[in-house]
């Protein structure tokens, strides 16, 4: 089972991000589940979105607690969440973010020399989304390219899954998110 | 025959309430049964379901706009949570009361005060006594079927079914399910013929009085019919697993316990899922257990219990309502139904859950390790 967790601000589109992944695992012939942490989808506020997939129906209820794959999609989250908190050893974290991979201080990664257990990557997420005109500075709309970036880093879903999932969740403007989606994957760095 | 989907668990209960083609809706929102009633207006609004929609201005209009339409014949349908299936509460006695077959669903959530949204066993639980059939679903499959299956032992019986769905658990989850074909439904579940209803050319009296003797000897037949219904609701799922392949009974043993093990736990609704990874691990690591879900509250399913626990040593309750004063609600019923066993298991009485407290695998696995610790007098409450 691979466990999903997405680290955003209401409004961004974890919650929808989350559950296009879900759809796109389902249509290559996965198990998946979605959810939502509950109650607090205040626009701005901390939200968590989670996905887990499998080859057998998914039983587990409860939120995830040790992801394999962490994305945090507005950085500053992480001054004030433990986004890092249970990411399993050779896990990897994929930050929105214009900043290098090696400027984030990320827990206890940082108290020894050795490199954290986990891949960092980032990825100007607000540059692609705002070039295919989707949201405003402000808040730009950035579910789709994330999932392009996390589809690529992660190779746990093939992006015409994602791209074939889009349109029952984004009705508006879907060929520019498409657009964003494949920068996203074509432009994120794996190292 | 059906359709592979990935829906949320408040999407596949609208599918399975326009699969059984109620003529009318009524139902007023409320967090986190909302969705359902938007995706059932969304259906009728588009013609997808052909149903009468009523927009009330509370949760008591909304259940006596039902009671009304099922009085005259017609498959009707409604929902509710919280506050508002307790607002419900004086109309339920009244469509039970009335012999009226009528299918609610409820997505359980805690009652306040304090404030709360998250899901707990409270609300359903406080309307026990109201003589309504009481159904909980583990998953969202679960609910969708269920559903089709409430409206035809709803129908044989006279009697209201509710339909328990946990809030944002289920309501909130997309998860991978099958979406059955109208057609095996209809098969399934034919029109529905009131035996007697409200009609102008045919005035019948509704909502009489009875005195005294009469009363008494209605709630006889009442009660009767309750016991019966038993047999016609394991009909009802008999035919629906030779059709849809899938099998639901009151008491369900799962897979993952040991069915030879001492002990057991038993619990009700979408925790079982959480529970039964729990228990493949405790049985893995060396910690024998078993695991019974309970599906069916009113009726009771005494004798099904019984025998599913009668060589258990312990059987560990993980309740999600309290009897305040008493103790978890469902262990007070589990108490009740194991007296009769010539040889009783202890019973620990757990109060695992209240207003969404979160349950993980780990809280269960340590529960059961500390199961000589637990008091089998008093209700065990977590440290929190």
């Amino acid at each position: 089972m691979q466990e999903i967790r997405f680290h955003g601000r209401g409004g961004q589109g974890a919650v929808i991000a989350s559950r296009i992944l879900a759809q796109a695992l389902f249509l290559e012939g996965r198990y998946a589940q979605s959810f939502p942490t509950f109650g607090a989808e205040r626009r701005g506020a901390p939200v968590a979105a989670f996905v887990r997939a499998d080859d057998t129906f998914i039983n587990i209820r409860s939120r995830v607690t040790k992801p394999d794959y962490v994305i945090v999609m507005a950085a500053r989250l992480i001054e004030s969440v433990a986004v890092t908190d249970g990411l399993k050893k050779g896990g990897l974290i994929l930050i929105n973010s214009d900043q290098p991979a090696d400027s984030f201080n990320l827990g206890s990664a940082t108290q020894s020399k050795s490199p954290p257990p986990y891949q960092i990557i980032t990825i100007n997420l607000n540059r692609i989304a705002l070039e295919h005109k989707l949201g405003n500075k402000i808040m730009p709309l950035i579910n789709a390219p994330v999932l392009g970036a996390l589809a690529k880093v992660s190779g746990l879903v093939k992006p015409e899954s994602l791209i074939q999932a889009l349109p029952s969740f984004i009705p508006a403007r879907l060929a520019d998110n498409e657009k964003a989606l494949r920068q996203a994957y074509e432009t994120v760095i794996n190292p | 025959m059906h359709k592979q989907a990935i829906l949320l668990g408040s999407d596949a209960i609208a599918h399975g309430v326009r699969l059984s083609r109620p003529e009318v809706i009524s139902a007023y929102p409320i967090t986190p049964q909302t969705h359902i009633i938007e995706t059932l207006s969304e259906m009728v609004d588009s013609g997808e379901l052909k149903s009468q929609y009523i927009k009330v201005e509370s949760e008591m209009s909304a259940i006596a706009a039902v009671l009304g339409s099922v009085s005259t014949g017609s498959r009707s349908f409604t929902a509710s949570s919280s506050q508002g299936l307790a607002m419900m509460h004086e109309i339920l006695h009244w469509v039970a009361g009335a012999r009226l077959p009528l299918v609610l669903v409820n997505a359980n959530r805690a009652l306040g005060a304090p404030w709360n949204i998250w899901s707990d066993q409270s609300d359903s639980f406080s309307q026990r006594d109201t003589g309504w059939l009481q159904i909980y679903c583990e998953t969202s499959q679960e609910a969708l079927d269920t559903i089709i299956i409430a409206y035809k032992a709803s129908e044989q019986l006279m009697l209201p079914i509710m339909v328990m769905i946990d809030g944002f658990i289920l309501s909130h989850t997309m998860e991978r399910l099958l979406v059955p074909d109208q057609q095996i439904v209809d098969d399934y579940l034919p029109a529905y013929k009131a035996p007697y209803r409200l009609d102008p050319d045919n005035s019948l009296t509704f909502g009489a009085a009875a005195h005294p003797d009469l009363f008494y000897e209605l709630k006889k037949t009442f009660s009767e019919t309750m016991t019966e219904a038993l047999t016609v609701l394991d009909q009802c799922q008999e035919e629906f697993a030779q059709k849809f392949g899938r099998c639901y009974q009151p008491v369900m043993r799962c897979p993952e316990g040991d069915e030879k093990s001492n002990t057991a736990l038993l619990c009700c609704g979408a925790m079982t899922g959480t529970v039964r990874v729990a228990v493949a691990e405790l049985n893995k690591n060396g910690t024998p257990t078993d695991l019974i879900k309970l599906r069916l509250l009113r009726p009771f399913p005494n004798r099904e219990l019984c025998e599913a626990l009668k060589d258990k040593k312990q059987v560990i309750v993980l309740n999600r309502a309290c009897s305040y004063g008493v103790g978890g609600t469902l262990s007070q019923e589990v108490r009740a139904a194991l007296y009769n066993l010539p040889q009783r298991p202890l019973i620990n009485d757990v109060m695992i859950s209240l207003g969404g407290k979160e349950v993980f695998p780990e809280t269960i696995t340590e529960v059961v390790e500390n199961r000589e610790q637990l008091s089998s007098v008093e209700c065990n409450w977590l440290d929190s």
